[in-house]
């Protein structure tokens, strides 16, 4: 990468708008792409919630959104269990982990480190557009003949592996993989370019300990990325050879439709081990990053430091070292051996005490701060209660013990939703709104984000809340309808005030939209500081340039949560009448390095 | 015209996301239009963060309240009594815990909210707080971990010392079969590859011990002695699921998992049971209001509820999963000596 070279070549316009190779019009890319993704996803859940609170009803909107899968707007259970598949994925992969990820790996890594660019800006572009291609694949997957794939997003075989099983397991399953196929090397090659730019590209006294929360969180992120997406694309290519080339990787002893298949001595049980190995990292993968976004958010908005950097860091490592290994905590009831359980038990459980580590720490950021209400930091403080909300009940779901009797109802669905789904939704809408003047050079219109905030908030706990109580009840998840189950009768009422909040909820997101597009265009003008914050991407210009620094890199001389530091007389701040010193401020005289 | 009135309506909410926007920077005042929150910003949200927490109580009360019928019903095997003391630890050091914390949470929130006058603490780094909130987790989640375990190892232990009775359980899309062992208590051994006419199970039908098996359509148990289920699946994943009993395993194509307990109420004891009463009282009122509108449709009526234990399918097994059901009865040693007398066995069935 030759920095003087940048920003004297000129530019059409599809180097500069399509195939780009700047890191923060990537970053625009993957938010847009990921916002679009997310569209679909959330009217996915819409529409099957509507389904299980008015299981006996027809709704015109079915049939002219499904068509013939719901002929007189009768939704068909293969069309139900195809958009809770669908969602999932679509959510987890496109919206949580590119979209979060991406968007926010792409744009703050260079910003904050001080580099010119990503340390392969052709990679950088090339996965993007592997990204892009996995997003068109699984979209087209929708309008196949026999419907997408519908064996739920974690795809266990045998029921994905066969066609007979369900119409959603014939071509619809092939584009699946073939989308995940490609996402993961996306995934990869972006993880690959992260961990090098942020080991390599950082500026002059940008130590490892001066790094940003987030930067820390976007490169262990990566780490962990790297570590576990390449086993899933293994179960992925296993899969492909089961259902296309008659292995038995995964299959054996089946007789379906009649007959019996030659497959033998597979097992199920594999393809859950491969799964979970990617899926549990993957929770973390979607929660790291909000979780670096809200560090950063907190701090700056409180006008404090964050409290017990170190600590963070290391809980960071800790839970991205763990883990990797409670994968089986998702199959104490697949019929691995118990033993196998109460090891999963122990890790995972151990996963809370860095979990809760952070939890305090964020709340004892807050403790005699000077807050600053921006929408970003609402989100942030709502990222940290859903945390709290969600993480506690995974006490319940982590213990082998009690997951039998809540294991695939309703309870693990409000669990995850909370603490990683909603949670990392935070960490999104927050990390938008804190850098939109930086991604757009405009500011977004706070009040509109307030009223997004709120109704977001009240939406999300009125939506998950009582659904802990519904699975507690025995509620399985995935059913089509649970009116063959007379004893569930009495949980009609709730599951329609869940699809009112859920409702209520979606509605709230088109504030966001409108004020999304709204400012883009139309936006109040960004001052280059907006939120008075300490890290480097506040030092570029608001109008973006092609190296992002027009002179010199800078150099760094302190850490980023240098926020109300007092002088050495205690009259005053280190800077007077400034309640932060940026990473370039010099170190003023008598100062001390308190803590780094 | 569907599109039209939709594309009308994402229309005129656009009109009112820009009136809505233009009053808010209206009420404003013309002065400040940063987009930054200023102090007014941070009194309002501040106290929309304490009355947040206050409507989250709200909620959690109302919730625990209302739904009180839902939280776990009553339990009908031995070690459920176990299951149900350790959730119940569990859920209040879990509401203890989220009620302390969201109330620091957001009373810092509503407490430090910023102005222009106030100053925030330089306060970066503590390690005896550190180790206080890494040390009370260890233990409390040590102490869980130890009980959890203990339950568990209990749970899971299948000890053929208990002299069980012996039941296979076997699925398929979408429904079950339960195949009982016969007086041998030896279940035959079985394949997928022998399923052929009447012997829809495969069961091979050259091993001895088959031929006094017997497959039936409802699960029935003895109260008080001890079941082992093998299970077996004919095609996809399943899950037997019996939340009465704390119950579940996976049923694995290519594998036999199991699963054991010992049913403590019968069907009619925990019909008559309090919980039950009530519950059932509840679902028939509703099913009588629901008949009203059925009645006046012309449709036929609803028959009123009446519980019985059931089996359902937790692992998504294709477009009639919702529907994979199984009836469980739990009778008296005599009903149920009297109930499998009169099965067909393995070897009737076969003969005829």
């Amino acid at each position: 990468m030759s920095a003087g070279a940048h920003g004297h070549h000129k530019e059409t316009f599809i180097t500069k708008y399509i195939f780009s190779e700047d890191h923060k019009m990537i970053s625009k890319q993957y938010l847009i792409t990921g916002l679009l993704m997310g569209i679909i996803g959330i009217a996915m859940s819409l529409l099957f919630r509507m389904q299980i609170a008015w299981p006996e009803q027809s709704f015109g909107v079915f049939e002219v959104l499904l068509g013939k899968w719901a002929p007189e707007g009768v939704m068909d259970p293969n069309v139900y269990l195809a958009l809770v598949t669908i969602h999932g994925t679509i959510m987890v992969f496109f919206v949580l982990t590119a979209g979060l990820s991406g968007t926010f790996s792409n744009l703050l890594i260079p910003l904050q480190i001080g580099a010119r660019d990503m340390a392969s800006g052709f990679l950088n572009m090339v996965s993007y557009w592997l990204f892009f291609l996995s997003s068109i694949i699984m979209v087209f997957s929708l309008f196949v003949e026999a419907g997408p794939a519908a064996a739920g997003w974690t795809i266990y075989p045998p029921l994905s592996a066969l066609p007979q099983a369900m119409p959603g397991s014939g071509l619809g399953m092939t584009l699946w993989l073939s989308s995940m196929a490609i996402f993961i090397a996306s995934s990869l090659i972006g993880s690959l370019n992260y961990v090098v730019t942020v080991i390599n590209l950082r500026t002059k006294g940008m130590s490892m300990s001066r790094l940003p929360l987030t930067i820390w969180a976007f490169f262990i992120t990566a780490v962990i990325g790297i570590v576990s997406f390449p086993v899933l694309l293994s179960a992925a290519l296993l899969l492909i050879m089961d259902r296309s080339f008659g292995t038995s990787f995964f299959l054996g002893d089946i007789f379906i439709q009649g007959e019996v298949l030659h497959n033998q001595g597979g097992s199920p049980v594999l393809f859950e081990h491969l799964f979970w190995f990617l899926g549990h990292p993957e929770v973390y993968i979607v929660l790291l990053p909000a979780l670096g976004i809200t560090s950063e958010i907190i701090a700056t908005n409180s006008r404090k430091p964050i409290f017990g950097y170190r600590a963070m860091i290391g809980s960071i490592i800790a839970i991205a070292f763990l883990s990797t290994i409670v994968w089986g905590h998702h199959m104490f009831v697949s019929g691995m051996n118990p033993f196998l359980g109460s090891v999963f038990t122990f890790t995972t459980l151990l996963i809370a005490i860095p979990s809760a580590v952070k939890s305090f720490n964020y709340i004892t950021t807050l403790w005699k701060g000077n807050l600053q209400f921006n929408p970003g930091m609402l989100f942030s403080i709502g990222l940290v209660s859903t945390f709290i909300t969600g993480g506690l009940t995974g006490i319940i779901l982590g213990d082998s013990t009690l997951d039998i009797n809540v294991h695939d109802t309703y309870f693990v669905v409000a669990h995850f939703h909370l603490v990683m789904g909603i949670s990392a939704l935070y960490g999104l809408f927050a990390g938008v709104y804190h850098w939109f003047p930086k991604m757009y050079g405009k500011m977004m219109n706070k009040n509109l984000g307030y009223i997004h905030f709120w109704i977001t908030a009240i939406g999300a706990y009125g939506v998950f809340f009582p659904m802990h109580f519904v699975g507690m009840a025995g509620l399985p998840r995935r059913y089509y309808t649970y009116t063959n189950f007379p004893y569930f009768d009495d949980l009609a009422d709730t599951n329609q005030l869940i699809t009112y909040f859920a409702l209520f909820t979606a509605f709230g997101q088109l504030f966001f939209l409108y004020n999304f597009i709204h400012s883009m265009f139309y936006g109040k003008k960004a001052p280059q500081n907006p939120w008075k914050s300490n890290t480097l991407e506040w030092t570029t210009p608001v109008e973006h340039v092609h190296g992002n620094w027009p002179g010199e890199l800078p150099t760094v001389y302190r850490w980023p949560y240098d926020y109300s530091k007092p002088n050495e007389e205690g009259d005053d701040y280190v800077i007077p009448g400034q309640d932060y010193a940026t990473q370039v401020t010099p170190m003023q005289e008598g100062e001390k390095q308190l803590h780094h | 015209m569907t599109i039209f009135l939709v594309l009308l309506v994402v229309a005129l909410l656009g009109v009112t996301f820009w009136q809505l926007s233009k009053i808010f920077q209206l009420s404003q005042g013309k002065n400040d239009n940063s987009q930054i929150a200023n102090d007014n910003d941070n009194k309002n949200q501040g106290k929309i963060m304490l009355l947040f927490v206050i409507a989250m109580y709200a909620m959690i009360i109302y919730c625990f309240v209302a739904y009180r019928s839902y939280f776990l019903p009553e339990t009908a095997s031995e070690h459920g009594k176990d299951y149900d003391n350790l959730m119940l630890i569990s859920v209040v050091l879990i509401m203890f815990v989220q009620v302390i914390t969201q109330f620091l949470l957001h009373f810092f929130a509503f407490k430090y909210r910023g102005s222009k006058e106030n100053k925030a603490t330089y306060f970066a780094d503590n390690n005896l707080l550190e180790a206080v909130w890494t040390g009370i987790p260890i233990v409390t989640l040590a102490g869980l971990i130890i009980y959890g375990l203990y339950t568990w190892t209990d749970i899971m232990d299948v000890n053929d010392e208990d002299d069980p009775l012996v039941v296979e359980l076997y699925a398929y899309q979408f429904a079950w079969r339960a195949r009982y062992a016969g007086a041998d208590n030896e279940l035959g051994k079985a394949n997928v590859r022998f399923i052929e006419g009447v012997n829809t199970l495969g069961v091979d039908a050259s091993d001895t011990y088959a031929m006094d098996d017997i497959v039936t359509t409802e699960l029935h148990l003895p109260v008080n002695r001890k079941v082992v289920f093998k299970m077996r699946s004919q095609d996809v994943l399943h899950s037997a699921y019996m939340p009465f009993f704390r119950a579940q395993m996976n049923v694995v194509p290519g594998m036999i998992t199991e699963f054991a307990y010992t049913p403590i109420k019968t069907t009619q004891e925990m019909r008559s049971s309090d919980f039950m009463i009530e519950k059932v009282e509840t679902i028939n009122g509703i099913r009588r209001n629901k008949n009203k509108d059925l009645l006046a449709k012309g449709e036929e009526a609803l028959e009123p509820y009446e519980f019985d234990y059931y089996l359902l399918c937790n692992k998504i097994c294709g477009a009639s999963h919702y529907n994979m059901q199984m009836k469980i009865v739990v009778e008296s040693e005599e009903d149920y000596n009297k109930w499998i007398a009169k099965q067909k066995t393995f070897k009737q069935v076969v003969a005829k």
